[in-house]
């Protein structure tokens, strides 16, 4: 770790903080924001996400050294944690906690994408099967339950062996293309509902374009839950993308994801422990920390308890 | 089908409803492998004009399928059967197209001003929407002030505003497409006992300073009495008695209606009331009684066998006085 990698990194720490301390002083003037911070998990949750985020952004100034870069593949290998190898060294020798920083960009920005592909796609289908019923719903409601009963691992399996090795851009399209049937699921309920409201009806008496009243009557009014499935699926996603690297058919070597990183290790488990720990660490805390923003969030999007 | 006779000619009727029918189908038996059941017959046949820039008053208890009538009307449930002639056009039989235009001249007001407005909306992007999607002249200040709201009221959003405040906005949404023909569909009932009154004389302004044609659905009588020219009675999707206003409040024919006026609050303490109180339940529209719908439950003295097996129809009584009643013994009606 040089001098600049750790400043970066204290840098680091602070600023996820302050911002934590910056919403919940911003959120004490908004009933629902100040329910969202109930949860102390919550807050919790939003400073470990932000300080990743953080870490991904900048990972040119945390990490002190190239991610691919085999210093001494012989002296170097399976160097414990120290002050100089912050998480110590993997079995070529390469700095574990600058695989870990730019990992964190591979890996989060898969899970952020695909999860935006996904969301998308599952509110809009989801969507429109609840707004049209009949044969529409029918159709691609049996869609989604095909989609559920698949294996997603084997839709991706197929997707690989048909294209031998995934871009980033392809993985993220396949990964999001097959995690949107539980969002469309929830959606289409919501939408159920929210379509008998007299304001939808008031809408389709004044003549407004069908479209119109799905995007700018219906949806808005089911924004929460889809926020909420929306930080569920990030951590489905990640660890979707997690798994594949793990089985090597994810993100490609040398190029570190948390994923990658805990194949790598995996081998040399018991006598260097660091090399899957740290990254297999930043998976739970990343999917934990979702779930309680996802929690935090469901109580305060949640319009019963607003007050009258 | 034998349609009912119409009444006396007024003006050229701007609404005609004839025999609209609204059935809803319900499950089959054994997780939908059976025999279907019967469906709920929410409208059974029910018939009536409104002339031009005249209010009908459409009564009935909860169930009784006023509101359904209202909404097949403006095409927001599809019916099962019958035909609604807009200005001697058939609704039912509208394309696409021509039903986005029909859009522009029948509305509708809504009970519930709690869920009547987007929550998401401003009061002003609510009433901007339709002028827009119809490239309408009209602004929203205008509507505003034609409901005697303050131009305020526009950046709010609908749960900074009180039921009042909200209905007047649903009501000038209606009016935003310039429309002839409302709906009301309970407009006051969900309101402040003073805020309802405020509300029905807005109504009658506009209906005066518009030329509107209202259908006014309500579940008393009372409200009604002040607003409409015609009142139709509703039972178990059926009319039971149409007459002019105060026709039917000074001789209701149908016992029906007499029990509903005996129920209409009286504000003088000293006053004898006669309350009729009806005893058992609305039956099932899925399962309506044989002979007249009415009869398990009617007061009647003169009620018979024939009421049990015979169903009454609408028919005028006196001949040639423009009252209907759908009651064997409407001639010698309870006092």
């Amino acid at each position: 770790m040089t001098f600049g990698s750790w400043l970066a990194l204290v840098v680091a720490i602070v600023l996820s903080a302050e911002v934590v301390r910056w919403l919940r002083h911003r959120a004490l003037r908004h009933e629902r924001w100040r329910r969202f911070f109930r949860h102390p998990t919550a807050a919790w949750g939003c400073g470990i996400l932000t300080f990743l985020i953080i870490v991904a952004i900048a990972a040119p100034l945390v990490a002190p050294l190239d991610p691919i870069v085999q210093p001494d593949p012989v002296r170097l290998k399976n160097h414990a944690p120290s002050l100089t190898f912050l998480m110590g060294t993997d079995v070529f020798s390469r700095d574990v906690w600058s695989r870990f920083a730019y990992g964190a960009r591979v890996s989060l920005g898969i899970g952020a994408l695909g999860a935006l592909i996904a969301v998308s796609l599952g509110s809009c289908v989801g969507a429109v099967a609840g707004y049209y019923r009949r044969w529409v719903d029918a159709i691609l409601m049996r869609g989604v339950d095909i989609g559920l009963a698949l294996p997603r691992i084997f839709i991706v399996l197929m997707a690989v062996a048909l294209w031998d090795r995934l871009s980033f851009a392809w993985l993220t399209l396949v990964i999001g293309l097959t995690s949107w049937f539980a969002t469309s699921r929830l959606v289409r309920a919501e939408v159920l509902a929210l379509r008998e409201r007299d304001f939808v009806v008031a809408a389709r008496a004044l003549g407004v374009p069908s479209s119109r009243v799905i995007f700018g009557h219906v949806l808005p009014n089911a924004a929460a839950p889809i926020i909420v499935s929306a930080a569920l699926s990030v951590g489905n996603v990640l660890l979707l993308e997690a798994s594949l690297s793990f089985l090597g058919i994810g993100v490609a070597p040398p190029r570190p994801s948390w994923g990658n990183m805990i194949a790598d290790g995996a081998v040399t488990i018991y006598t260097a422990p660091w090399t899957t720990l740290f990254a297999g660490l930043a998976i739970s805390l990343v999917v934990m920390s979702l779930n309680a923003v996802a929690d935090g969030l469901r109580d305060a999007l949640d319009p019963r308890q607003d007050p009258a | 089908m034998t349609a009912p006779p119409a009444p006396p000619p007024v003006a050229a009727p701007l609404v005609d409803v004839r025999d609209l029918v609204k059935h809803y189908a319900a499950e089959r038996r054994w997780f939908g492998l059976g025999r279907p059941r019967p469906p709920v017959r929410a409208v059974d046949g029910v018939s009536f004009t409104i002339p031009s820039g005249r209010t009908l008053g459409l009564v009935g208890e909860s169930g009784s399928g006023k509101t359904t009538v209202g909404r097949t009307m403006l095409r927001l449930q599809e019916a099962t059967g019958g035909r609604v002639l807009f200005e001697g056009r058939d609704v039912f039989a509208l394309d696409s197209r021509a039903l986005r235009a029909l859009r522009r001249r029948m509305q509708i007001v809504f009970q519930d001003p709690y869920s009547s407005l987007n929550p998401r909306m401003t009061v002003q992007e609510t009433l901007r929407e339709p002028l827009e999607i119809h490239g309408l002249a009209g602004t929203v200040a205008a509507l505003l002030d034609e409901v005697g709201l303050d131009a305020v009221f526009a950046k709010r959003y609908p749960h900074e505003l009180s039921g009042g405040q909200r209905q007047r906005v649903g009501i000038a949404r209606a009016l935003s497409v310039e429309p002839q023909f409302i709906v009301c569909d309970e407009p006051v009932s969900a309101l402040d006992v003073s805020v309802q009154a405020q509300v029905l004389n807005l109504l009658a302004d506009l209906q005066a300073r518009r030329r509107l044609t209202y259908l006014f659905i309500a579940h008393d009588l009372a409200v009604v009495r002040h607003i409409a020219d015609d009142v139709a009675v509703m039972y178990l999707g059926k009319i039971v008695e149409r007459a002019p206003a105060a026709e039917i409040y000074a001789l209701p024919r149908h016992p029906y209606t007499r029990a509903l006026l005996s129920a209409v609050p009286e504000p003088d303490p000293k006053a004898k009331k006669n309350r009729i109180v009806l005893s058992g339940d609305v039956p099932s529209p899925a399962m309506p009684p044989p002979g007249c719908p009415f009869h398990p439950r009617c007061p009647h003295p003169l009620k018979s066998a024939r009421c049990r097996t015979e169903v009454p129809p609408l028919r005028e009584v006196p001949a040639g006085s423009g009252h209907l009643a759908a009651c064997h013994y409407a001639e010698q009606p309870m006092k």
